[in-house]
């Protein structure tokens, strides 16, 4: 059975440093899937392989049945995908709703319409009102992103994602600085999109993970530590001791690639 | 020697002069923009004021070479004072971006053009150069003003010197370790707002001793600092913004084509110039030598 | 604050329509409260305007800050002059043919040199402009050379009618030209693709992680803005009946960035403004300043990019720390 995604011996070099060593995963459709490990694991490189914002040593990657490896970001977020950025990515100088509408109007494929005004278009300023209900910031909808609170750019973040119907979202450490209220509301936001968006998420906050999460992939210097369900991934030593024990420190300290 | 290499020889010994003193132009473009990501429009204005520094200290016919000298210390000074000054007025910028600063810096270069029409005036200036290198060499059997050869000597002599002091000094070493991490240089206790204001200082006043050098060859007159400004932009759009070397190989290659396309092809000078500036960047978007990820 | 996504209706203010309104009716009428000089000078203005609005469009809605205008300004002003002396002095005719003239530049240069950004795009524009201005003075044969063409006829409003002499006629003539082709950029400005080209100058990899190809915008709004200046320079010959190198040289293309500078950036009508105090400037006080009017318009940019509230914001330059 293959994925929605699926990476095949991924792999990035830096010269001499590897920071994605033959990494191969498949996200299940309808998969709520968290990559963890601690830092310098090569999540986000993992991530930007995937979105295309950076171009692989080697490997392959595999999206909706289709080799996507030599295509470029635009065309693979037009095939289906969509992420959020580690550090809110937004467009400041434009109001909240412009910004979702940017998203919306992609989606309905008039981005380069230049006679009527951009208010005309009905149907995009709808849809992306919608979304900003979606994530609770319908009344911000005239604000410039750039008043935005931190809690607020984050949902914003989401909206912007979603508002283009995506089926595969790339949640990067989505809950960054959030409190643990704000945490839960989005772990409730991710859990209503149900099964027609597949989520791949980076999440350093392991609350989040095991209440969200349908499969756990671990990084660890590259390479794929463990895969399974969270609770089988709980319970492995190895992964235990990366987080926790000799090998980590060893590693740190007297090899790896750090 | 086939006989075409003799009878361009001299040609292509003026495009090695030619270059060189781009080089010492187009150096301290690249170091500013490498440091602080500011494009210093004001670069031009400020060969033009080192230009008419030598007029000032050349006036009367013959100067001796002491002359060029107090006129190079001058250079210095007022490059000095220039160059902090601008990086004063370009720190309140920082935050509202790179393109605010290099804007103030256009503002600064129209003011500056301006004041030195006023006092210089409109005329074409030259400048003879000092009085024992007035004369000219045998090269090939042809005449070569002995000026620009010492050009030569003295450009690479700065070339040598700035690369010195960029990649082997432990000056040059936090300079390139803030264009690569400031906040990480800050953390090491290092005042990184000297070390910009300082490179600063530096680059212009390489553009001013330029304008003192290149003066006997290039002259002094409205108008020479937007042409100095433009050369110095190819030069570094081909070499890769903030690399030394890169500004050097850039500036040969510019020199050498925009003399021998004057000499061949008079029509299609600019048309070279432009051209290889094309090429390179289809080739290598970010430059000969640039580095990779630099704004391109 | 509005935003640009809602409906029309609720975004229209009705003080700015009655103040656009008011505006317009007073530019209509100023020939016949001016002198024929000042008519002509206001001529000038309406001509630099639109070269400025479209510099706007260029760098303050798309964020594509170019310093090389002057060049498809120049090259619209060339083809309107030769065209006058040599095939038709049919107004509108000269209009349309330097705008694709202009067009033409733009979309030659810009399919190389709007992959790059920020600063490197600024100075390939500058060299470009110079290229060109080289290349005029040097082409003797079809420009000139540095004595640029002189005696160009006066155009004619329609094939086979009289030349217009009067200035306040010129006038008219010119003040239509600009309002469409201003309105035709607002029109731009306004509509999806004009949100399109903020997105990309505000964010353009997130534009990018949207499924936008980010390269065809610019490469359209370079393009536009090459059409605009090709005919604000025809607006230009039509009132100097005169064009030189000097018409393509680095300074046109300060002041034209000046002038957006100062009506800071995207509004398009505050371009305009500045491009207003700017020719003033140098025509009208200049020689009352000893000749001084590069010094001031100098004060005037610095001025102008400290106290601009938010600057020529949005056009962050910023180099990639290899963050996803």
């Amino acid at each position: 059975m293959t994925g929605l995604l699926e990476t095949e011996r991924l792999t990035r070099r830096y010269g001499s440093l590897v920071a994605l060593d033959e990494v191969s995963l498949s996200v299940a459709a309808g998969a709520r899937h968290a990559v963890i490990g601690p830092n310098g694991a090569g999540k986000s490189t993992l991530f930007a392989l995937v979105t295309g914002s950076l171009r692989p040593t080697a490997g392959r990657i595999r999206f909706d049945g289709q080799d996507v490896t030599g295509r470029p970001d635009h065309a693979r977020a037009r095939a289906g995908m969509a992420k959020t950025f580690q550090h809110s990515s937004l467009f400041t100088s434009l109001p909240v709703l412009d910004n979702v509408a940017l998203a919306t109007r992609r989606a309905a494929g008039l981005g380069m319409a230049m006679v009527r005004p951009a208010g005309r278009h009905a149907a995009v300023r709808e849809a992306a009102m919608r979304q900003l209900e979606l994530v609770g910031l319908a009344g911000r909808a005239a604000v410039p992103a750039a008043a935005l609170s931190h809690g607020e750019r984050r949902q914003l973040e989401v909206a912007i994602a979603l508002a283009t119907s995506p089926k595969l979202l790339l949640l990067d450490e989505p809950t960054a600085g959030m409190s643990a209220a704000d945490s839960a509301r989005f772990a409730e936001l991710v859990e209503s999109l149900g099964a027609a968006v597949t989520v791949l998420i980076i999440e350093h906050d392991l609350d989040v993970v095991f209440r969200l999460a349908t499969r756990v992939t671990v990084l660890h210097l590259g390479r794929v530590l463990a895969d399974g369900t969270p609770d089988e991934v709980r319970a492995d030593e190895t992964v235990q001791r990366a987080y926790l024990g000799d090998a980590a420190l060893d590693d740190l300290f007297f090899g790896g690639t750090r | 020697m086939p006989a075409w290499l003799s009878d361009n020889l001299i040609t292509i010994v003026d495009g090695v002069a030619f270059g060189v003193l781009l080089f010492t132009i187009a150096v301290g473009l690249s170091l500013v923009f490498g440091i602080m990501d500011v494009l210093n429009l004001a670069h031009g204005a400020l060969y033009l004021v080192g230009a008419y520094v030598a007029v000032r200290f050349a006036r009367g016919g013959q100067a001796g070479i002491g002359a060029f000298l107090l006129a190079g210390l001058a250079a210095v000074a007022v490059g000095a004072a220039a160059g902090a000054g601008l990086a004063v007025l370009t720190r309140p910028l920082a935050r509202r971006g790179h393109l605010d600063q290099a804007l103030l810096t256009l503002g600064v270069a129209l003011i500056i053009g301006d004041l030195l029409s006023a006092r210089f005036g409109n005329d074409v200036q030259s400048v003879p150069p000092p009085a024992f290198l007035a004369g000219s060499v045998s090269l090939v059997g042809h005449d070569y003003p002995s000026y620009r050869l010492a050009v030569i000597i003295a450009g690479l002599a700065l070339a040598v010197l700035v690369w010195l002091l960029v990649e082997r000094s432990r000056a040059g070493a936090l300079v390139r370790a803030t264009v690569a991490d400031a906040p990480m240089v800050r953390a090491l206790g290092v005042d990184t707002g000297r070390l910009v204001v300082a490179v600063f200082a530096f680059g212009v006043v390489l553009a001013c001793l330029g304008g003192v050098l290149g003066a006997p060859v290039l002259g002094a007159y409205p108008g020479l600092d937007e042409r100095v400004l433009i050369l110095g932009l190819v030069v570094v759009v081909l070499g890769g913004l903030g690399s030394v070397s890169g500004a050097f190989l850039g500036a040969l290659v510019i020199g050498q084509v925009e003399v021998l396309g004057v000499s061949l092809l008079p029509q299609y000078a600019s048309f070279l110039v432009f051209g290889t500036m094309a090429v390179v960047l289809l080739l290598r978007p970010t430059g000969m030598l640039g580095r990779a990820g630099k704004p391109g | 604050m509005s935003t640009a996504t809602e409906a029309p209706a609720a975004a229209a203010r009705p003080a700015t329509a009655r103040a656009a309104g008011a505006v317009l009716v007073l530019l209509a009428l100023v020939p016949l409260l001016v002198s024929s000089n000042v008519a002509d000078m206001l001529t000038r203005v309406l001509a630099f305007a639109l070269l400025a609005i479209g510099l706007d469009l260029l760098a303050g809605v798309a964020g594509l800050p170019s310093l090389g205008q002057a060049a498809p300004f120049g090259v619209g002003a060339y083809a309107a002059a030769l065209l006058g002396k040599h095939v038709t002095t049919v107004g509108p005719v000269q209009l349309v043919a330097a705008a694709a003239a202009g067009a033409a530049l733009a979309a030659a240069v810009g399919w190389l040199l709007v992959r790059s950004r920020g600063t490197y795009f600024l100075m390939l524009t500058l060299a470009v402009g110079e290229i060109v201005h080289e290349l005029a003075d040097r082409w003797e044969g079809v420009t000139g050379g540095t004595n640029g063409l002189a005696g160009v006829p006066a155009i004619t409003l329609y094939p086979g009618g009289p030349p217009v002499r009067l200035a306040g006629v010129l006038y008219w003539y010119v003040l239509a030209a600009v309002l469409v082709c201003a309105g035709l950029l607002w029109m731009v400005s306004r509509s999806a693709f004009g949100q399109t080209l903020r997105g990309i100058r505000d964010n353009e990899e997130r534009m990018r992680s949207l499924g936008y190809r980010t390269f065809p915008p610019k490469y359209a709004v370079f393009c536009i803005a090459g059409a605009a200046a090709g005919a604000a320079g025809s607006l230009w010959v039509a009132q100097s009946r005169f064009v030189s190198p000097a018409d393509l040289g680095f300074e046109v293309s300060a002041m034209a960035l000046l002038a957006v500078v100062i009506g800071g950036r995207g509004s398009l009508w505050g371009a305009a403004l500045g491009a207003a105090v700017v020719v003033l400037v140098r025509e009208e006080l200049s020689p009352q300043l000893g000749g001084r009017g590069p010094l001031v318009l100098g004060l005037v940019f610095v001025a102008a990019v400290y106290l601009l509230p938010r600057g020529f914001a949005g056009m962050r330059i910023h180099r990639p720390r290899g963050e996803a």
